[in-house]
């Protein structure tokens, strides 16, 4: 077993991980950057469409011009390994272990940053009935297939679940000659952005159809085709609206998971994130483990992903080299129609701290709220599909004295006026 | 000239039964229609090794599943299998359940099965903390166990080969030919053998196969049983879990995985004979399994829910197991192996070649000497210290490099699994788990296939997920 000594050790090599690397590694840290696939860069690899970049650089890049971007901007500054895989992180010791073809190694670190992403809610967990058949994907899968594999799904397909990939997918595959026949969102309205809406189907031709699932699989083998229901608001399907769609891939779209197994049973964990709790610094509750970007919540944009790495490469990298960090002092609580929500403490370290946060609801306007106090206006419809990022004035809010941790309510507060 | 002998089937009970005969000198061969074996009922079931107080004594099911718990410890020590005695609790609610428990114990104990005990509801409580409180006893049996099926049905057919089986896949048997009342030749539809025996462990088609040969005739009704898989995180209870059974089956129970999950059903649904390949799951039975396990564990979450699946069960009208020899010399029937079929096989594999082949029919036959009884497992990291692992690691490097993330299984393992008969999909994830963890193949699928393809030279988009209809990929985007 080979022994090394990393200042940070960096566990994900997507854009949160880089980000975290370039960070850390700026900050006077010894760096690495560890990546269990054979290349660095995630799902930006696969992610061919534009909409990368416009916080971070200014422009619209695709994702692999995002990714090179990135790769250009770390040139040097620290080491990655990639086909390196996390197996245990010994909370005591402060040890991370990994295997590759290169064996098993011990790392002994200052500090450890988790990026470790996300990953696509699976078919079969949805319970839909039906044989087990082939030709049903996550879009993930469709779109690694045909980005980087170069090869089709299959000729006649239909989208379950409006979500962002799921729109982009109708779009590619209607793009590469699959006959799309409609993307199928169980919600009233669609799940991703209103952008993806009028670029990937309304542009192309493709319909959605709201209010809708899927209560029936068929096929042999492969699959033949699915019986899409209209269901109520309660989501149950209403008899007699039954429709069979005859196709041979089905793509399924319905929600992405934090991924971060590594950190199970380790770390503090929000359920509603669905990922680690963590502070303004993007610490978790042991004080040398950090986490950035999808593996503590789902964000919408890799701008947000970047710039989490960030602030979790530069304050492993201060602990890493003997800086003592400050401790949490104000605990965000969610109140109203407050969902996913990073971070989930302040330390009063930063003057000025990114927030990201989901409604629960789709709401026509109102005004974000932290400690009674207004942070944000809205005069637009705001829906939960839509990550909110707000910077906090950290310098207005009121922190304890002593070492009290407070409680401090985070509200959106629905304006009716405005509707 | 060495005998011949044909088994029909590598489910659980053909390849063992193959496999004990490939103790024996003679040529043999195990004729599957699948493109793998264990893919019939061997892939979905219950995958219990139950302690033997179900079956009325004097019942073959009773006798050779109480014979067959016994030897499942040392044939999970020869084949390498996955296999641990964590013991079965039938819970009874009710006053009138409490007196089937006694009467279960009774027949365990006349049945052969060793330590029942009928625990108070505290002590049960204590074992099971999950369980419906309002529980009232149970009758606990510390020898059933729990297994992967089709590990068994593998490494089985693994052993046998290595012993020197024929094993024949992707055929189906068209005729078999008899010739003064004698077994003579099996047809499939990719070749000719010339027999002297044919075992018939065809499963749900076995009635079928005995048609063809002009046996007795009898009728396999196919029992649909669908279950819920939860993951890994549900940690519903540590053993497994009856409700008092009625007379058509053991009910709705619930169990942990060997791999950690947790494992609800089966339904029991009667089905025409036309419907023996139906494995669609259905809401009905999905609900049902959901209502039956609830009032078990009421805190159940089904926010851990990883997959639903079907099997089908080869019930007979007087059942029980069809096993022996028929008015047609040679050809021998093991049939209607519906639970504890599983239990059961080891057992009936030395009964079908001790006492069918070498007693009833009076054929003699003759130990190899040079049998090898060991197979042993693709080595899996969980299963290996991190020092060996790494020495493992220094001879092929491939183990190092993880493909399914979530099981933690390596390129070496997939290499491996090809090696040893995987040419699907299914054919890895089964040998491997690779694709069988929470994120169930997002990440491993293409990843995989693209490995099947450099090492089986073919194109990545002719790589089935299992049979041949289910093909994965439609050619290339742009060449």
């Amino acid at each position: 077993m080979k022994k090394e000594k990393v200042d940070v050790l960096v566990v994900g090599g997507g854009a949160g991980g880089i980000a975290g690397a370039i960070s850390a590694s700026r900050y006077g840290a010894k760096t690495l950057l560890i990546e269990r696939e054979d290349r660095v860069g995630g799902v930006l690899n696969q992610c061919i469409h534009n909409g990368f970049g416009v916080l971070v650089y200014g422009e619209e890049l695709t994702g692999p011009e995002f990714l090179f971007k990135l790769l250009e901007e770390s040139k040097g500054d620290f080491e990655v390994r990639s086909g390196e895989t996390v197996l245990r992180i010994l909370k005591d010791e402060k040890v991370v272990i990994t295997v590759s073809k290169r064996g098993i190694t011990c790392y002994e670190v200052g500090a450890l940053v988790v990026a470790t992403g996300a990953r696509e809610r699976p078919f079969s967990t949805l319970m839909i009935p039906g044989p087990r058949v082939s030709g049903i994907y996550t879009a993930g899968v469709v779109q690694k297939m045909v980005n980087i594999y170069n090869r089709l799904p299959g000729k006649k397909a239909m989208v379950l679940g409006s979500g962002d990939i799921g729109l982009i997918m109708a779009r590619r595959l209607k793009l590469e000659g699959v006959d799309v026949l409609g993307v199928i969102e169980i919600k009233d309205e669609v799940g991703g952005s209103l952008r993806n809406f009028v670029q990937c189907l309304r542009d192309f031709e493709i319909p959605l159809l709201t209010k809708h699932t899927i209560s029936k699989v068929h096929g042999n083998g492969r699959i033949k085709g699915v019986t899409v229901v209209e269901v109520d608001e309660n989501f149950k399907p209403i008899d007699g609206s039954g429709k069979f769609f005859e196709i041979d891939t089905l793509v399924v779209s319905v929600g992405l998971i934090p991924q971060n197994q590594i950190l199970e049973g380790l770390v503090e964990f929000d359920p509603i994130n669905g990922g680690p709790v963590v502070d303004d610094l993007q610490r978790t509750n042991i004080e040398w483990i950090f986490s950035a970007g999808n593996s503590i919540a789902i964000h919408d944009l890799v701008d947000f992903v970047y710039e989490e790495g960030v602030v979790a490469g530069r304050n492993a990298a201060r602990l890493a080299l003997g800086e003592r960090l400050p401790r949490r002092k104000l605990k965000l609580v969610r109140g109203k129609n407050i969902g996913v929500m990073v971070p989930n403490y302040l330390t009063g370290d930063e003057n000025r701290v990114k927030m990201y946060m989901r409604v629960r609801k789709t709401m026509e306007g109102g005004e974000l709220r932290v400690q009674g106090g207004r942070v944000r206006k809205y005069n637009f419809k705001v829906r939960p599909g839509q990550m909110l990022d707000v910077v906090l004035d950290v310098g207005r809010l009121s922190f304890p004295t002593g070492e009290r941790i407070e409680s401090c309510e985070v509200e959106f507060h629905e304006d009716r006026a405005s509707r | 000239m060495k005998l011949r002998i044909a088994v029909i089937g590598a489910g659980i009970v053909g390849s063992l039964i193959s496999r004990e005969l490939s103790k024996y000198d003679l040529e043999l061969h195990l004729i599957e229609k699948n493109p793998d074996v264990g893919w019939g009922t061997t892939k979905a079931n219950s995958a219990i090794i139950h302690a033997g107080y179900d079956d009325p004594p004097g019942t073959m099911r009773a006798r050779f599943c109480v014979l067959g718990n016994e030897l499942y410890g040392e044939l999970s020590r020869e084949l390498d299998f996955d296999f641990r005695r964590i013991g079965s609790h039938v819970v009874a609610f009710t006053e009138e359940e409490m007196e089937i428990l006694e009467d279960l114990m009774d027949r365990g104990m006349k049945n052969g099965v060793q330590n029942l005990r009928i625990l108070d509801r505290e002590e049960l409580l204590s074992m099971e903390p999950n369980l419906n409180p309002s529980v009232k006893a149970s009758l606990w049996a510390p020898s059933a166990g729990i297994t992967e099926p089709w590990e068994v049905a593998i490494s089985a057919v693994e052993n046998a080969m290595e012993n020197g089986l024929n094993l024949h896949l992707n055929e189906r048997v068209l005729e078999i030919s008899v010739e003064r009342g004698k077994v003579r030749r099996v047809k499939t539809n990719k070749g000719e053998y010339d027999v002297d025996i044919v075992i018939n462990c065809a499963g749900v088609h076995a009635d079928d196969i005995a048609k063809m040969a002009g046996a007795e005739p009898f009728d396999i009704l196919p029992r649909k049983g669908e279950y819920i898989l939860l993951d890994e995180d549900a940690h519903v209870v540590n053993s497994i879990i009856f409700p008092t059974p009625t007379k058509k089956s053991k009910g709705i129970l619930i169990l942990p995985t060997i791999d950690g999950g947790t494992l609800l059903g089966p339904t029991a649904e009667d089905l025409p004979k036309s419907k023996k390949d139906d494995l669609e799951t259905t809401k009905d039975g999905i609900e049902r399994i959901k209502r039956a396990c609830l009032k078990l564990v009421p805190s159940l979450n089904f926010s851990r829910v990883l997959k639903t699946f079907a099997g089908m069960r080869a019930e007979t009208k007087k059942m029980d197991f069809i096993i022996g020899k028929t008015k047609v010399w040679g050809f021998i029937n093991v049939a209607g192996m519906r639970s504890p079929g599983l239990t059961a096989a080891p057992a009936i594999a030395k009964y079908v070649v001790e006492k069918i082949i070498q007693e009833d029919l009076g054929v003699g036959l003759e130990r190899k000497k040079n049998f090898k009884p060991f197979r042993k497992r693709i080595p899996h990291i969980e299963n290996y210290g991190l020092e060996e692992w790494e020495e493992v690691v220094k001879k092929d490097p491939r183990f190092g490099k993880m493909v399914c993330f979530c099981n933690k299984v390596s390129e070496g393992e997939i290499v491996e699994a090809i090696k040893r008969g995987a040419r699907t999909l299914d054919g890895v994830k089964f040998r491997t788990k690779a694709g069988f963890g929470k994120c169930q193949g997002g990440f491993c699928t293409l990843r995989i296939l693209e490995i099947m393809s450099r090492e089986l030279g073919i194109p990545i988009e002719e790589i089935k997920l299992n049979n041949d209809e289910a093909s994965m990929m439609n050619g290339k985007v742009r060449e």
